[in-house]
């Protein structure tokens, strides 16, 4: 096999142990929260079962080992022999994690700890019933499995000088072996590989063809083999037929004579009887009476099941990313070449309804199900990412001493690949978080009057248009005293700057700030949680948290389900073209005199429905003019933050409303404030796409004065 | 016509290296996923040979080996067993339920081809 292809397999053996070391991990919680399928131990066994198997193929002799190992205690547990106790769990919890750091080492070839997996070697062991001894015996089977040479003199080497020895071998098929799928005809063949070889079929038996059963076996072969290999190649040519026939291997003498005079014997006794056939390979063979399958029948179910493949297992395949992400930046191209195409028809005074205009209406319909059909190839469900804590939390929980459940939810929930591949990072720093911030001590809680072990609850869900993934922990809550103080005392607010709960709350979002006195090893890792929210943020996510003291605190990151289109609605602001997110309109709505209301400054406020929402001049915020708007020249957006907040958008004119392909702004330009990025549109101009929350509670920091805080905070 | 070669492994990594194995020597492969799948594929097609795990999940070796015996179109098609050596019993339970042979993994390409050879016209 060429190095290249093997090197594909084994890219494919480590991809799949992945996904194998999910299923063992989930498997096992499944067990300890006794939430267990009846196959749930099986495909636990069978995940490490394959990956020993994949580990052999390669010599991965670590890997090998210590599956070897694993996979016996767990059969314990599959047989029943095990009983599927905490205990229990925990080691095969710690095992399945010490399984995933082999496959890695084994993958980037990196050095194992070899105490570590002696001390769970010997823990699995002692699972085992029957005694330890038991499972020393195995395990020495296969550490110390080593021999000596020994050379073994062969006293046959002067009969053996040419042609080497000869064997008579008498071999009498039974009805099984044939039943068995197996031929005589191929045997005698194998056998005919090993030397020189004359065959005698003895038809003897063969009853009339009206008493003869065609699944039966009526002849014996005699067969004498000179041949250079040993009885043992002989044996083998007839391992798989061994218990299905009749067998004798006998090494005829130095004396060669003897034997060919029983030989000679054997062939006067059959040459007596006329049903005698001197045998030629290879259509020696009786039939071995098959029922052929008739053709025309066989294609025909060829037909129906290439229309069903698989009906239970969907087939899929794998393809390069880089290929679906050229065919995601090539839709995203097509859907900007439609838009120009269409403003084009419009320009070129094609009116609507026209066959050109219609044409283009299908295409524009054709492109849209196109995209939305690329963009599911790269879609994701958030398992993948979710399934990693599991493991996270445990590390965390032993190293801080707490008790921790992890409960997950939605794992389903699916989002584009590459938020995928980003979310890993700020979760893990999140849940850690939880954990060693979050949550208290067991003796605390029970002080407190709360179970000992806490709960993450980690969940995603779909929420107009975006995912919403939560951290939430039944901890102590946010110490809103000591963060203000902390936050004052690194000069990041005034001291007697009155903020609200949720002001303070945010505060720990902002640079340099840390509530832990000493920085722990744990959540630190000189990370704050800052930088969790940029990297939200460079996502065109934000991350918010809800807190509650003594009851915990959720934290809520809501991300787009994809970075390469979005529905918008394209507005003129000061003759600059932007585009609000389709997802946080609610309405649009013309500002009427006796609605606006003045608050001083520049700042105010618009009655819809009997509420009063504040009223933000996008052309003011983005500093496109210097003067306020008259609103009631303009059109109101009314937007709703994530945090769930209201406010009025103030924009010159609605152009419509349009799909539009994302290009980031930071990676092309640099991040500007308000902007979440930018897109090209039909007539070829860059427009901004608004921030609308970031917009929103930087006017908010004009009217409360917060800026530093809420700025952050946004 | 090269002769098509039905493999059944629940592992990707294993259909792929006997996919290798085989196509490299020249055969067709088809492939399942376990033993239900392999029962869906015999429906569309006739390999000669057909190589299949004991352990997958839906329906195993035995399993597949028993329901491939049973039925009068496919009985006759030689079926090989993957084991591992330590799996004697293993060997023996595929053979009762009629398998041809085994091929003891980890199997080398050359072994592999070997073992389809001896049980294939």
């Amino acid at each position: 096999m060429s190095v290249d292809a093997m090197a594909t397999v084994k890219q494919t053996f480590f991809q799949e142990c992945e996904e194998q070391l999910a299923e063992l991990e989930a498997g096992l919680l499944a067990i300890e929260r006794g939430e267990a399928e009846p196959d749930t131990v099986n495909a636990v066994f069978r995940a490490v079962h394959s990956i020993k198997g994949g580990a052999g193929a390669f010599s991965l002799e670590e890997l090998v080992q210590f599956a070897h190992v694993f996979e016996t205690t767990l059969d314990h547990l599959r047989t029943g022999a095990l009983e599927p106790s905490a205990d229990v769990l925990g080691v095969m919890l710690r095992a399945a994690d010490l399984l995933a750091d082999l496959v890695v080492a084994a993958r980037d070839g990196l050095a194992v700890d070899g105490e570590r997996s002696d001390v769970l070697v010997a823990e699995l062991n002692a699972l085992s019933p029957g005694g330890a001894a038991d499972a020393e015996a195995e395990e020495d089977d296969m550490s110390d499995f080593s021999f000596t040479p020994v050379t073994v003199a062969f006293d046959f080497s002067d009969s053996a000088a040419d042609a080497g020895r000869s064997f008579t071998v008498s071999f009498k098929p039974k009805p099984e072996l044939y039943a068995k799928g197996n031929e005589t005809a191929l045997v005698l063949r194998e056998l005919e590989r090993l030397g020189q070889m004359e065959i005698i079929c003895d038809a003897s038996d063969l009853p009339l063809l009206g008493e003869l059963d065609p699944e039966g076996a009526y002849l014996e072969w005699a067969i004498k083999l000179t041949t250079e290999k040993g009885e043992d190649a002989i044996r083998e040519v007839f391992e798989f037929v061994e218990w299905d026939c009749s067998l004798s291997i006998q090494a005829d003498d130095a004396e060669t004579g003897s034997t060919d005079d029983a030989l000679a014997a054997l062939l006067r006794s059959i040459q007596a009887d006329e049903t005698v056939v001197p045998v030629a390979l290879p259509d020696a063979a009786p039939p071995p009476a098959i029922e052929e399958p008739d053709p025309s029948a066989a294609a025909a179910k060829t037909g129906a099941a290439r229309n069903e493949p698989g009906a239970a297992a969907p087939q899929t395949i794998r393809a390069d990313l880089e290929r679906v992400d050229r065919l995601i930046d090539l839709v995203g191209e097509l859907v900007i070449n439609q838009a120009m195409l269409s403003q084009r028809v419009i320009e070129a005074g094609h009116v609507p309804g026209s066959a050109v205009a219609i044409g283009l209406d299908e295409l524009e319909q054709l492109t849209r199900e196109i995209q939305e059909c690329v963009m599911a190839i790269r879609a994701q469900a958030v398992k993948s990412v979710f399934q990693r804590m599991p493991r996270l939390v445990r590390e965390v929980a032993g190293m801080t001493g707490k008790s921790v459940r992890l409960i997950t939810d939605g794992e389903g929930t699916e989002v584009d690949k590459t938020v995928i591949d980003r979310l890993t990072d700020p979760l893990t720093h999140m849940i850690r978080n939880a954990i060693d911030h979050g949550l208290e001590k067991p003796e605390v809680r029970v002080a407190a009057g709360k179970p000992a072990e806490g709960v993450v609850r980690l969940s995603a869900m779909h929420r107009s248009g975006r995912i919403v993934i939560e951290v939430a922990d039944d901890g102590a809550g946010i110490d809103r005293q000591r963060v203000k103080a902390l936050a004052a005392g690194k000069g990041l607010i005034a001291a007697d700057a009155p903020l609200t709960d949720e002001e303070i709350d945010n505060l720990i979002f902002l640079p340099g700030f840390s509530t832990a006195s000493e920085v722990s090893n744990i959540s630190g890792r000189g990370v704050g949680m800052d930088v969790v929210k940029r990297s939200i943020q460079s996502l065109g996510g934000r991350l918010s948290i809800a807190s509650r003291p003594g009851k915990g605190s959720t934290f809520t990151m809501s991300l787009p389900l994809t970075l390469a289109v979005l529905d918008g609605m394209v507005v003129t602001v000061a003759d600059q073209t932007l585009v609000v997110p389709l997802t946080a309109i609610i309405e649009t709505l013309q500002p009427k005199a006796a609605d606006v209301h003045g608050l001083g400054g520049s700042a105010r406020v618009i009655a819809i429905r009997d509420a009063f929402t504040p009223l933000v001049d996008i052309g003011r915020e983005l500093d496109f003019r210097s003067a306020a708007t008259d609103p009631l020249a303009g059109v109101a957006i009314l937007v709703e933050t994530e945090g769930g907040r209201r406010s009025a958008l103030l924009v010159d004119t609605i152009q419509g409303q349009r799909q539009v392909v994302i290009k980031s702004l930071e990676s092309n330009y640099r991040h500007v404030p308000g902007i979440a990025a930018a897109t090209i549109l039909g007539d070829g101009r860059v427009a901004l796409i608004l921030d609308v929350d970031a917009v929103i509670a930087n006017s908010q920091s004009d009217v409360t004065n917060l800026e530093p805080v809420l700025a952050a905070a946004g | 016509m090269s002769a098509t070669i039905l493999t059944v492994d629940d592992s990707r990594t294993m259909r792929e290296m006997l996919k290798l194995a085989l196509s490299q020597a020249g055969y067709r492969v088809i492939q399942a996923e376990d033993g239900v799948h392999g029962l869906e594929v015999l429906k569309g097609e006739s390999p000669q040979v057909i190589v299949t795990d004991i352990n997958m999940p839906r329906m195993d070796g035995f399993g597949f080996i028993e329901q491939v015996r049973s039925d009068a179109a496919y009985r006759g098609i030689p079926i090989l067993v993957l084991t591992t050596e330590s799996d004697a019993e293993k060997k023996d339970r595929a053979r009762r339920a009629g398998a041809t042979g085994w091929i003891v993994k980890p199997f080398d390409p050359a072994k592999l081809i070997d073992a389809i050879r001896r049980v294939a016209a």
